[in-house]
């Protein structure tokens, strides 16, 4: 299996995931650079996390006009496999291929600490290896994660199994709708997620519940 | 052509900025003061032969990348004086 991570200018968790990703494919991830307009080939295409653009203008609104997001948008169209990590979530809601907005956390605070997530739908490729409504612990570091759509979109969300992990109702973090901590899009193919499952994938590191994440990805696309 | 782009978080949508300015102002001993709310103003000088073509072209830029309609709703001025 190959993975492509795309490198914005102000990209910071980029090589943290290239990491996870090689350890689980045993191929290092093709490193693409926002201003290119040629994906490699890929099976799982990676938006990392980290400030791209400074977070000018609104997290996420500059980098989903980059060059290289045509492609992306193109090739996940197609059914390629798209994880969005933090920020990587905030581009792909700017860029239409996840409904929503991530906005302020609702007590304007910077937050960085673990937080309880529920495993909310297990059939999409990045979840297979977790148990449907298990438990596990990843971390978020996000000012703006508070997740708001309109009430016809959030029910269209539970109501398709699309809300695909959900902070546990006394830890949700930033005041997101729902609790939302990561959504799918219709084909389940497309995850936008805001905790770092990259920043626990090691014992090292506390832990390896967002480890799953990587490998399950291996057994559902190779 | 000059233009200034106006753009507020929709009504509806929860605004803790303009909440925390809100409290400050009160903390400040401002009384009567029942809502904020914060937004941003953009200026622009772009090359336009009228003001319709003006104003189409602003409006695509805030549909495109200027406000992000799901929370955002964006008011477009332009300076015809200049």
């Amino acid at each position: 299996m190959q993975a492509s991570v795309i490198v914005f200018p102000g990209s910071n968790c980029d090589r943290d995931v290239a990491v996870c990703l090689e350890a689980a494919t045993g191929k290092k991830p093709n490193m693409v650079w926002h201003g290119n307009s040629d994906l490699p080939d890929s099976d799982v295409i990676v938006l990392p996390g980290g400030f791209s653009y400074g977070d000018y203008l609104r997290c996420g609104s500059m980098a989903a006009n980059s060059p290289i997001m045509k492609e992306v948008v193109l090739k996940a169209q197609k059914g390629t496999a798209v994880l969005g990590i933090c920020n990587g979530f905030q581009v792909l809601t700017e860029c239409g291929l996840l409904p929503g907005v991530l906005m302020q956390n609702a007590d304007l605070n910077f937050v960085c600490r673990n937080t309880r997530l529920i495993v909310d739908n297990n059939t999409t490729p990045f979840t297979g290896l977790y148990q449907q409504g298990e438990e596990v612990v990843i971390p978020v570091a996000h000012n703006e994660g508070n997740y708001f759509a309109d009430d016809e979109t959030l029910d269209e969300l539970s109501g398709e199994g699309r809300i695909v992990l959900s902070y546990a109702p006394e830890d949700n973090p930033n005041g997101a709708c729902k609790n939302i901590a990561g959504i799918c899009d219709a084909s389940g193919r497309v995850l936008g997620m805001m905790p770092h499952p990259e920043r626990r994938a090691e014992t090292a590191l506390g832990g390896e519940d967002g480890k799953r994440m990587f490998t399950g990805l291996v057994e559902a696309l190779s | 052509m000059k233009a200034t782009v106006k753009i507020t978080l929709k009504y509806g949508v929860l605004d803790p900025q303009g909440k925390a300015i809100e409290k400050s102002l009160g903390q400040l001993g401002f009384s009567g003061v029942n809502e904020v709310r914060q937004g941003k103003l953009i200026e622009l000088d772009i090359d336009a032969d009228t003001p319709e073509a003006a104003e189409k072209q602003i409006t695509e830029m805030c549909e495109k990348l200027l406000a992000n309609t799901v929370i955002e709703n964006y008011d477009i001025q332009l300076n015809l004086a200049e």
